[in-house]
């Protein structure tokens, strides 16, 4: 017999489509009324697509994301004097990057950064005004605003690097280029630059919460489904009136590990997690080159990196040396 | 077993594959340094065995009695081997055909014009001399690095005219002013030469010019915990990167092989390779300021790069992928010819010297871009 899961399932419910609770219009934009469904979307989860709600802080930012993009994604296909095959080709090695250092804050010429500072400005206004549309629609619908502060955390470590870290170092170039693999080759070099990162121990807590997020996420996600069959997935109303899905959840942990999140807590757990990621991550870049400069003699200074015993003839700096520079 | 469980073990498997991104095992790894600090070097005995055999010391030839008359009193226009006897000049002759000389062209005349073996008019006499000099030079000049090992003709050319790792300046994509879609230098997997990039990265993929021509500083991370003083950009450290994949991947060794990675700047807790490679840093650099860039106008055109200028050394022209050339054989000591130590060689030309206009044009613009705010 066809039973229906909450995933990969093989039964497609069709229910006239929901056009969500009333709320108060504002504006001239207002939500849309139309929906339809879609049978592979039914399979993996809810098959009705919309009502859209663009408002015109989503238009504004779906405009300034396709300025961005467009800049980033010309100047990558101009690096390639226009050549769509090695744009496919290439299209992980190339970027935009930018201004050079000797440009400090100033503007730079459009070809030597330019492109990077308006691509960056017309990215951030995109992300801003994203965050903006999440607070008003949930405002919008009497919801609290969890999501867009968590979404503020990682626009806090989007701004940390491109924006505020820049500007208070003095010079652009120390932000991150915009390209697959420039972006992965700028945080070797950053770590490589300041002393190794991994002795900043805001790193380490942002990848404490990263970890933490996925481990949690894991284990929420096992537990509900594990549940499910007692009315598990329901789990505002578990919050509400606990019924057997709670209990033998919760037991279930405390037999593992001696302590239980409830329903509604494991959410905290879960969005500071993720809420400290970002945050901590941001403040670890922020205090980079600012504050500290070379993270491990940092660590060394405060009694955190151990020394090991040299295992190897140990020599000077042979820059130290006379008569060595030749 | 089932189906289920066998489509399991398959995923497992081809996912154990794709974990060693390409390289199949099995990879030996040797611990260098103490235990815990990842001090260690990977090598794959099946790929080590093709290294190996590309790299076996070439033909020597038997030993050349020291006594006797001077070359130089028999021969006319000796120059640099003016302190040898007709039976050692002899023996570096032969040997360099048989180590230079191309294939198809296995004698004298490839250097020497036949009618009249003093001519010097052939380019490629005129750069032997040169390279002879050099090559005494290295030996008793820069023990520092080749040490007691040293080097004769063949560590470079290997049987050939040309050696096979050589460098020449970027020419850039060519869009270095253009208005839209400028590399500075780098975030491209194809060079402005047409080679793929060093490690395939999109670091900056010409840190020959700034480095092992000009005198750009290397060193990026700070001397002190906290700021101010190091006025070092990402950038910069972004062009010392490359350099350093460079030397990893001409030596076939992990970061590791000279570095504690935890402080990359810490000499304390660097390996003694590292001040090897410290001197090979400047050697590379003075040999090609000193014996390379002097040949400007002697290579014919078909000879260069697309800028104008000469065929350069770096790590990867003597190494060819191994720590040390022939894996530490050496052929130099079988060699008194090339040691240059009976008489005093051609002093060693300062940084920078005699370069061509094009070639300083070259340096002066890396250093800007690598500078940057220093």
């Amino acid at each position: 017999m066809a039973e229906y899961q909450n995933i990969f399932t093989r039964v497609q419910v069709t229910a006239p489509h929901y056009p969500g609770v009333p709320h108060e219009p504002r504006g001239v934009w207002v939500r849309g009324v139309k929906a339809s469904a879609n049978y592979w979307l039914g399979k993996i989860g809810d098959a009705q697509i919309g009502p859209f709600y663009l408002g015109s802080t989503g238009f504004a930012s779906i405009l300034c994301f396709i300025i961005a993009f467009e800049i980033v994604g010309l100047n990558m296909l101009a690096s390639v004097n226009w050549n769509p095959l090695q744009f496919v080709r290439q299209l992980f090695w190339l970027a935009l990057e930018p201004p050079a250092p000797q440009y400090g804050l100033r503007l730079p010429p459009l070809h030597d950064g330019g492109w990077w500072l308006m691509a960056g400005f017309f990215l951030t206004m995109s992300v801003l005004l994203w965050w903006v549309r999440t607070y008003n629609l949930a405002r919008k619908l009497k919801m609290g605003t969890h999501t867009a502060w968590a979404f503020a955390s990682a626009i806090w470590l989007f701004l940390v690097l491109g924006f505020i870290r820049p500007v208070l170092m003095g010079s652009w170039s120390e932000a991150v280029p915009f390209g697959i693999f420039a972006h992965l080759d700028w945080t070797a070099a950053f770590s490589l630059r300041y002393g190794n990162l991994l002795y900043n121990p805001f790193h380490a807590l942002s990848i404490v919460f990263l970890y933490g997020s996925v481990l949690l996420f894991a284990m929420h996600a096992g537990t509900i489904m594990a549940v499910s069959r007692f009315g598990g997935e329901r789990e505002v109303e578990q919050s509400l009136d606990r019924g057997t899905a709670s209990e033998r959840a919760a037991l279930f942990w405390r037999w593992t590990m001696g302590f239980n999140a409830t329903m509604e807590s494991i959410h905290r757990w879960a969005w500071w997690f993720a809420v400290l990621c970002t945050l901590t991550g941001g403040i670890g870049i922020l205090l980079t080159g600012t504050v500290v400069d070379n993270w491990y003699l940092w660590a060394v200074k405060h009694g955190v990196a151990p020394s090991y015993p040299a295992t190897f003839e140990v020599l000077p700096d042979p820059a130290t040396l006379t008569g060595a520079a030749k | 077993m089932n189906t289920t469980h066998k489509l399991m073990l398959a995923a497992i498997a081809s996912l154990g594959l794709l974990s060693a991104c390409g390289e199949r095992p099995p990879v030996q790894t040797v611990q260098t340094g103490y235990r815990g600090t990842g001090m260690e070097q990977n090598y794959n005995p099946r790929l080590m065995k093709v290294v190996a055999e590309r790299n076996q010391i070439g033909g020597i030839q038997p030993p050349a009695d020291s006594s006797g008359p001077l070359a130089k009193d028999i021969y006319q226009n000796v120059q640099v081997l003016n302190d040898l006897s007709v039976g050692e000049f002899t023996r570096v002759m032969l040997s360099m055909t048989e180590w230079v000389t191309p294939a198809e062209q296995k004698n004298c005349t490839y250097c020497h014009n036949a009618e009249n073996y003093s001519d010097g008019s052939k380019y490629q006499y005129q750069v032997a001399r040169s390279m002879l000099r050099m090559t005494r030079e290295i030996n008793s000049q820069w023990t520092s690095h080749v040490k007691q090992t040293g080097v004769t003709c063949h560590t470079c050319h290997r049987g050939g005219p040309v050696p096979q790792y050589k460098w020449f300046t970027d020419p850039g994509s060519g869009r270095e002013n253009a208005f839209v879609g400028t590399r500075a230098g780098q975030n491209s997997a194809i060079t402005g030469l047409g080679m793929t990039t060093i490690g395939h990265s999109s670091l900056p993929y010409d840190p020959y010019t700034p480095f092992l021509l000009g005198d750009a500083n290397i060193r990026v991370e700070g001397t002190k915990a906290l700021p101010p003083g190091n006025r070092s950009s990402v950038k910069q450290a972004e062009w010392t990167y490359s350099l350093m994949v460079h030397m990893s991947e001409s030596l076939g060794v992990n970061c590791t092989y000279c570095h504690n990675t935890r402080a990359w700047s810490s000499w304390e807790q660097s390996r003694p390779q590292r001040s090897t490679a410290w001197y090979g840093i400047r050697m590379v650099r003075n040999l090609n300021n000193g014996y390379l860039l002097p040949l400007t106008q002697v290579f014919p055109q078909h000879r260069k790069g697309p800028t104008g200028d000469v065929a350069k050394i770096n790590c990867a022209t003597c190494h060819q992928g191994v720590y040390k050339p022939y894996f530490g054989q050496s052929m130099a000591k079988d060699y008194p010819e090339l040691q240059g130590a009976k008489k005093p060689p051609a002093a060693p030309a300062d940084a920078a010297p005699a370069a061509t206009p094009t070639a300083k044009k070259v340096i002066a613009s890396a250093d800007t871009s690598v500078r940057g705010r220093l």
